[in-house]
């Protein structure tokens, strides 16, 4: 039998029952435990702010005595106290370019050969396998690259400018593949931008750019020796941005997969077997399902690879030899990044010259942090990696 | 009657039918159609991908070796591959779709990209512990340092006493600072909240993917150029421990994270303080992913070579006082060793460097293994405690476990909870 609950008649009348006020403060011992929490937090905030803020300070003498040429000269000559870094940033984006191409399509493919093609008792392994290539420390890859690969490369830079040598355009004609390729990039840009159209029409200027570009690449292979001289010079062939690209890729491979392959893995079944039931072929279910849902992530990815391969350092330092010219010859000796410069040059920088390295800290710093924050935002920002991050 | 005991009468008479069971009929005419397997290939595709590896091995060598002026493996390799992809492309048109074909070839380029990989990382860990093993070998590599010895000097005299201990001196500080502070961000993020995390956040997620020589130029602009003091371990120490701090922070978001919100509730419920909570529910319920956390940052921070070559120089002395004077470290040794030139510097530089690659394959191995998915199956260290309390010196513990416990009933009650 229920019973309603009775009122106490003891206490009489009293007000009805208010709602007491909730407060999502915290007090006493909890206060104090979220505070200090919030102090440790703001520490970790200070030094990461500090770096930047640190570096920035540090550039202030160097842009006084150097001005603004420091970012368009290219030579590093301590002797004359002439310092820039226009080649050094060229040269790190070379190198990360080279990385990025080599990395690129192996990071996808092996991304892929892991969710989809792999036999599901191997794939454990190959995941363990590919975050250890991570962790393997830099230096070892470039003990690695020294050793094993530079030879290796070295023949193939020469096979390399040996193929592509009759291919190379000289005098007019190269001028005419530039100006087409400016031509056809600007014409392209107006059409779609300034006319807005879309759809065909516009691959006929950017069919003609990327014909130009074609055309201009076998520029990147010329290397200043005679590839068919009965004793080619093999010293002119190492120590190449080529070189430290490949081993660099091979440093910033695995964490490029590791973001792929878990946007990857994150495919809703549903979609896939879909795929399969209206007839596709694996790759066709692949291409149509898996690619595009985890479009977001292979570009973050890509993206995040790109910011670790532009502040590599060790395998640069311990493959490149250091030559401060702006160029696009990835084949032949010489290149120097930011990160290698530092590196190379700081034991024995004194004065202003440890200024001006902190400064080229400062840009790499900046590049970086541009970089990975692109990253972080496409990744999130993605159907897919909404929930990855 | 005759019509129901022959099997090849497959029409029963009407009488015949009254009788209950009848064997069922066979047609020995019609052959039965095998049914389709979904779980391999037909025979024709397992022909086929065959069929391809062979001819192409064939093929590359008859190129390769006699044919064209490409010797050596890796012409060979390559060419094997591409002859692989030629004749499965043209194998599968001849009696499929170009649907088909592209399937194929896709499937071709995946694997051996993956292959390729696969094959790149085994020959770095396969070269490294094979030009180290002259070095490694002598016992003298790992108790002697490279005090007295020169470059010159057979691999039996000299070794890395000193840079595995300067390693394990900044480690041991660097996991000092960075482990407290980094669990104390992640409890931050996690625990209280609020905007201001959310900034902490991002921040510490960008710090992760930070190039490491600008953590040592951080601790040279603040340590040495702020604070005027000299390059020493402790600045190495601080380096590194700039590069462990996000990583403990991100991997411990990602653990505690995790921890079922009803254990918190359930722990401050009781009037637990928020700090108790932490301290007594969420904290030990992440303890193996927090161990993960520190051991991927120890085996990041033990090969950072570049914040150490700015904050601290390379020594040939053991040298522990991480306070003053230049500390080595096995990073630091191996690059010296690998730009000195001279060839056994050079093998010494090798040893170091396998030395090195085992110590973060096993830091590797440890972090899997305490990541791992529990299990229904007891844990190895369960099982060995059971197989050991079944021996007599355990046999003995229980028994004097039980002699105490018949003395202080009121503390096993409490035990056995």
């Amino acid at each position: 039998m229920t019973t309603l609950p009775l009122s106490d008649p003891a206490s009489g009348a009293q007000p009805p029952a208010t709602p007491r006020r909730i407060s999502r403060r915290p007090t006493g011992g909890d206060a104090v435990f979220a505070h200090a929490f919030r102090v440790i937090g703001a520490s970790v905030l200070a030094v990461t702010g500090g770096i930047g803020v640190f570096l920035a300070y540090q550039s202030v003498p160097t842009l006084r005595h150097y001005g603004l040429s420091f970012f368009t000269e290219h030579q590093w000559d301590i002797g004359h106290d002439v310092l820039g870094i226009a080649a050094v940033l060229s040269g790190t984006v070379l190198i990360a370019l080279v990385a990025l191409a080599i990395a690129f399509p192996l990071a996808v493919a092996t991304a892929i050969y892991i969710t989809e093609y792999a036999p599901s008792g191997i794939r454990s392994t190959l995941v363990a396998a590919t975050d250890l290539m991570a962790a393997i420390p830099s230096v070892v890859y470039g003990l690695w690259g020294v050793f094993l690969i530079q030879p290796h490369a070295a023949y193939f830079s020469l096979f390399v400018q040996r193929t592509f040598q009759p291919l190379l355009v000289h005098g007019t004609a190269r001028t005419i593949v530039i100006l087409l390729l400016v031509v056809g990039v600007v014409a392209g840009l107006g059409m779609r931008f300034g006319m807005r159209i879309k759809g065909r029409l516009l691959w006929i200027p950017f069919g003609i750019a990327a014909a130009a570009a074609l055309a201009l690449l076998p520029l990147l292979t010329v290397v200043g020796a005679d590839p068919n001289a009965a004793v080619p010079d093999m010293t002119r062939y190492t120590a190449s941005a080529f070189i430290a690209g490949l081993v660099v890729a091979m440093m910033v491979m695995p964490m490029a997969c590791s973001v792929i392959r878990q946007v990857f893995s994150q495919t809703p079944e549903g979609e896939k077997e879909g795929a399969l039931a209206l007839g596709a072929t694996k790759w066709g279910m692949v291409r149509t399902v898996v690619l595009p849902f985890g479009q977001g992530g292979v570009i973050g990815g890509t993206m995040l690879a790109l910011g670790r391969a532009l502040g590599e350092t060790m395998a640069v330092v311990m493959i490149v030899s250091p030559d401060f010219v702006i160029k696009g010859r990835i084949f032949e000796i010489g290149s120097q990044s930011v990160a290698s410069l530092i590196a190379s040059q700081f034991a024995e920088a004194q004065g202003i010259q440890v200024s001006a390295l902190l400064t080229a800290g400062f840009v790499l710093f900046v590049l970086t942090l541009i970089v990975n924050t692109l990253a972080a935002i496409v990744v999130s920002r993605s159907r897919s990696g909404a929930d990855t991050a | 009657m005759t019509a129901l005991l022959d099997p090849t009468d497959s029409t029963p008479t009407a009488p015949v039918r009254t009788i209950g069971t009848h064997l069922p009929t066979t047609d020995p005419t019609v052959r039965p159609v095998p049914r389709a397997s979904l779980g391999g290939l037909p025979l024709e595709s397992h022909f086929l991908t065959w069929g391809a590896r062979l001819a192409a091995l064939a093929m590359a060598w008859v190129i390769t070796q006699r044919l064209l002026p490409w010797h050596g493996l890796g012409w060979l390799v390559v060419v094997f591959a591409l002859c692989n992809v030629v004749l499965l492309a043209v194998g599968t048109a001849i009696f499929d779709t170009d649907v088909a074909v592209s399937d194929r070839v896709a499937q071709w380029a995946v694997s051996s990209a993956a292959a390729f990989v696969y094959v790149a990382l085994g020959s770095v860990i396969v070269y490294v512990l094979h030009k180290g093993w002259p070095a490694l070998h002598h016992a003298n590599f790992f108790t002697h340092d490279m005090s007295g010895v020169s470059a010159k000097d057979p691999l039996t005299r000299g070794g890395i006493t000193h840079a595995i201990a300067g390693s394990a001196v900044q480690l041991g500080i660097a996991s000092a600072i960075s482990l407290p502070l980094g669990i104390g961000t992640a409890v931050f993020m996690n625990e209280v909240g609020g905007p201001f995390a959310k900034i902490v956040r991002t921040v510490v997620e960008a710090m992760t993917a930070l190039p490491d020589i600008l953590a040592g130029l951080f601790i040279y602009t603040v340590w040495i150029i702020a604070f005027g003091l000299p390059k020493s371990g402790l600045a190495a120490a601080l380096a590194i421990s700039v590069m462990m701090l996000p990583i403990i922070a991100r991997t411990s978001d990602v653990v505690l994270r995790v921890v079922p919100g009803t254990l918190r509730e359930a722990s401050l419920a009781l009037g637990a303080s928020r700090w108790a909570t932490v301290w007594n529910v969420v904290l030990p319920t992440a303890r193996s992913g927090l161990a993960t956390a520190l051991i991927l940052a120890i085996a990041r921070g033990v090969g950072e070579t570049a914040p150490v070559l700015i904050t601290s120089g390379n020594s040939p002395y053991l040298h522990l006082n991480p306070g003053s004077g230049v500390m080595s470290s096995l990073p630091l040794f191996i690059f010296d060793g690998a730009r000195s030139g001279e060839e056994l510097q050079i093998q010494r530089a090798f040893g170091a460097a396998a030395v090195l690659l085992i110590l973060v394959v096993a830091l590797f191995a440890t972090a899997r293994y305490l990541a791992r998915p529990s299990s229904a199956k007891p844990s190895l260290l369960r099982r060995l405690r059971r197989s050991l309390s079944s021996i007599p010196s355990g046999s003995l513990r229980t028994l004097r476990r039980t002699a105490t416990a018949r003395r202080t009933p009121s503390v096993t009650a409490e035990e056995a909870s």
